[in-house]
């Protein structure tokens, strides 16, 4: 209908080429961009090739699937829910990932076990399961013949609060190297993403995207409230559930690939709407923005310092006054 | 003409309560019915159960002789339109984008905006006389703009019957008058069929060739508004000490209220 949603979405289409482009220009061997592309496509010199595939696609690749995957949780939340305040992080689902996490890396820690498929598989199941336990049971806890935006936030919260202080309780009887190793991971983290971080993620986005972009033209219907919804024949209860766990699914998958990145979810659908001038968060839109973002964080993150910090550091500070700003601004416009 | 949406036995409730008690109306279509009564009454109950808002407790509301909550709910909202009382959109939403959503119920997620869609759309801006406002966001409308924006809405869903609760509360006089102008220019020129809840008596007298006079969940009378809007019933049904006399300029009945200063 109007061009400027499309233009934008045109726009951070570019944007996530030329962002993924420099990621992987930059780093112990920098790159040119002709190289970067050079060897994208097949060529360049066996160091060029072992460089970009083996160690920054990958990397670069599981930052931008899963910004993606958080983005359009978000999105799909904030519209639903028709507050800027909802997101995974807020409704439960990120800390219960923590908290599936962190049960695997002290458990399994004290047995001795940390590393090999403990950790390669048993983390990011732990941390799937736990996203989606929680997310399903702040669900099942909000529904009173149909599910109301302001009940979940609020069930959310409370869910978060177990979740979380489930985890630190875990940190504090843990062993010290399990405690350290658990806080890399909870901060959210890129470090060492191999392929085997991106193909789960890949494949889950793959199903994922297509099904919440054909059931995302029901968001438009389900703005109003319930009794309008009906009235323009939208199914509200089904529609609304079908949405809420495909973006419960995005969310975990998104945190066990790469540990619980803050404020992504959070703020990148906020941004995509006022870019693209809409009332709702723009889904495609918010996908790519949500990619450019976390891969420039992660950029940001590896090359600010000596040390290479966690993507979620980064985030974190930049989304934390974000967070500020939302709360001040819904206290003086109430908004449900 | 034929009997388009049907209340047979109709038992509506919250939780206890049975606000709607054994009901029959009939709609006949091409009429404009105005569903009067006293705060509580259940007219809004009625309204809300005629387009399957709420579920019968027993009884069936049939539309277009068929039970309307064993047809899907876009099969529904391709028939019938419906505007609730005091209805909200999201900040920031245009008016544009909101009249566009009445199209909904004709869309599938493979099929998602078409031709027909935007001609649909720009008819009903036009037909409300608010083309001018379709960049401009429903927040920043008055009140009697923003009725308009969301008639419009239910005109673009192209249904031929349109139920509206209280279409004109929170509206200056002027403004009521335009939001009805609007309700009849439809019945009009479109013979759409619309049953609306009203409270000003005045106004129901005047819009509506048929009114309905609801109590305690119950009608009691109903027909053309000379016949039901009489002393003696207003009485009965608003408890209400009244005068009713010929309106000068419509010729329809007038209700003037006693009150107890002047009561002798």
């Amino acid at each position: 209908m109007r061009r400027r949603p499309l233009t934008v979405a045109a726009v951070a289409l570019v944007l996530l080429a030329v962002v993924l482009v420099v990621d992987i220009m930059i780093g112990d061997f920098p790159l040119t961009a002709a190289q970067v592309v050079d060897t994208l496509f097949g060529g360049g010199t066996r160091r060029d090739q072992f460089v970009v595939t083996e160690l920054r696609l990958p990397r670069a690749l599981t930052g931008l699937l899963v910004g993606g995957a958080l983005g359009l949780s978000g999105a799909i939340f904030q519209a639903i829910v028709r507050n800027p305040l909802a997101s995974p992080d807020i409704l439960g689902v990120t800390w219960g990932a923590g908290a599936g996490a962190v049960s695997v890396i002290t458990f399994a820690g004290s047995l001795g076990v940390v590393t090999g498929s403990a950790a390669s598989v048993g983390l990011p199941l732990a941390g799937l399961a736990g996203g989606l336990v929680a997310g399903l049971l702040v669900y099942a806890l909000a529904w009173r013949q149909g599910i109301e935006g302001f009940r979940m936030v609020l069930i959310g919260i409370g869910i978060t609060a177990v979740a979380g202080n489930f985890t630190h309780y875990l940190l504090t009887v843990g062993d010290v190297q399990d405690a350290g190793r658990a806080m890399v991971w909870l901060t959210g983290s890129l470090n060492g993403r191999g392929w085997e971080h991106v193909v789960p993620v890949a494949l889950a986005l793959t199903v994922l995207i297509p099904v919440a972009l054909i059931g995302g033209h029901v968001l438009g219907a389900l703005q109003f409230g319930d009794e309008t919804s009906r009235g323009l024949g939208v199914r509200v209860n089904l529609a609304r559930s079908f949405l809420i766990i495909v973006a419960i699914v995005l969310a975990s998958v998104a945190t066990a690939a790469a540990g619980p990145i803050a404020f992504v979810a959070l703020a990148t659908p906020q941004i995509a709407l006022r870019l693209a001038g809409t009332a709702q968060p723009p889904l495609f839109g918010s996908v790519l923005l949500g990619g450019v973002l976390v891969m420039l964080s992660d950029l940001v993150a590896r090359t600010i310092y000596r040390i290479e910090l966690p993507v979620g550091v980064v985030t974190a500070v930049l989304g934390a006054p974000y967070l500020m700003y939302l709360l001040v601004r819904s206290r003086r416009e109430a908004r449900v | 003409m034929s009997v388009r949406l049907e209340a047979s036995s109709l038992c509506v409730g919250y939780g206890e309560r049975l606000v709607v008690d054994t009901l029959d109306l009939s709609i006949v279509g091409g009429t404009v019915t105005a569903v009067i009564g006293p705060n509580g009454c259940g007219k809004s109950t009625l309204l809300r159960a005629l387009g399957r808002l709420l579920p019968a407790r027993s009884g069936a509301v049939l539309l277009d002789g068929k039970q309307i909550d064993r047809m899907s709910t876009r099969e529904v909202a391709r028939v019938l339109g419906l505007l609730p009382q005091a209805p909200s959109a999201p900040e920031g939403l245009t008016v544009a984008d909101l009249v566009a959503r009445g199209r909904h119920p004709h869309q599938s997620w493979y099929r998602q905006w078409s031709s027909d869609d935007a001609a649909a759309v720009d008819a009903a801006l036009a037909m409300t006389g608010i083309s001018d406002l379709a960049e401009r966001t429903v927040d920043e409308l008055s009140g009697g703009q923003r009725q308009r924006a969301w008639i419009s809405m239910a005109l673009a869903q192209g249904t031929d019957l349109l139920l509206l609760d209280e279409p004109t509360t929170y509206l200056d006089l002027a403004h009521q008058i335009d939001v009805l102008d609007l309700v009849q220019e439809l019945h009009a020129s479109m013979g759409r069929t619309v049953v609306m809840v009203l409270h000003d008596l005045n106004l129901a007298a005047r819009y509506a060739d048929n009114i309905v006079a609801m109590r305690d969940g119950r009608i009691v009378a109903q027909g053309a508004p000379a016949a039901v809007l009489t002393e003696s019933l207003l009485l009965d049904v608003f408890g209400l000490d009244a005068r009713v006399v010929e309106d000068p300029v419509a010729g329809t009945p007038l209700v003037v209220p006693v009150g107890s200063r002047h009561r002798a």
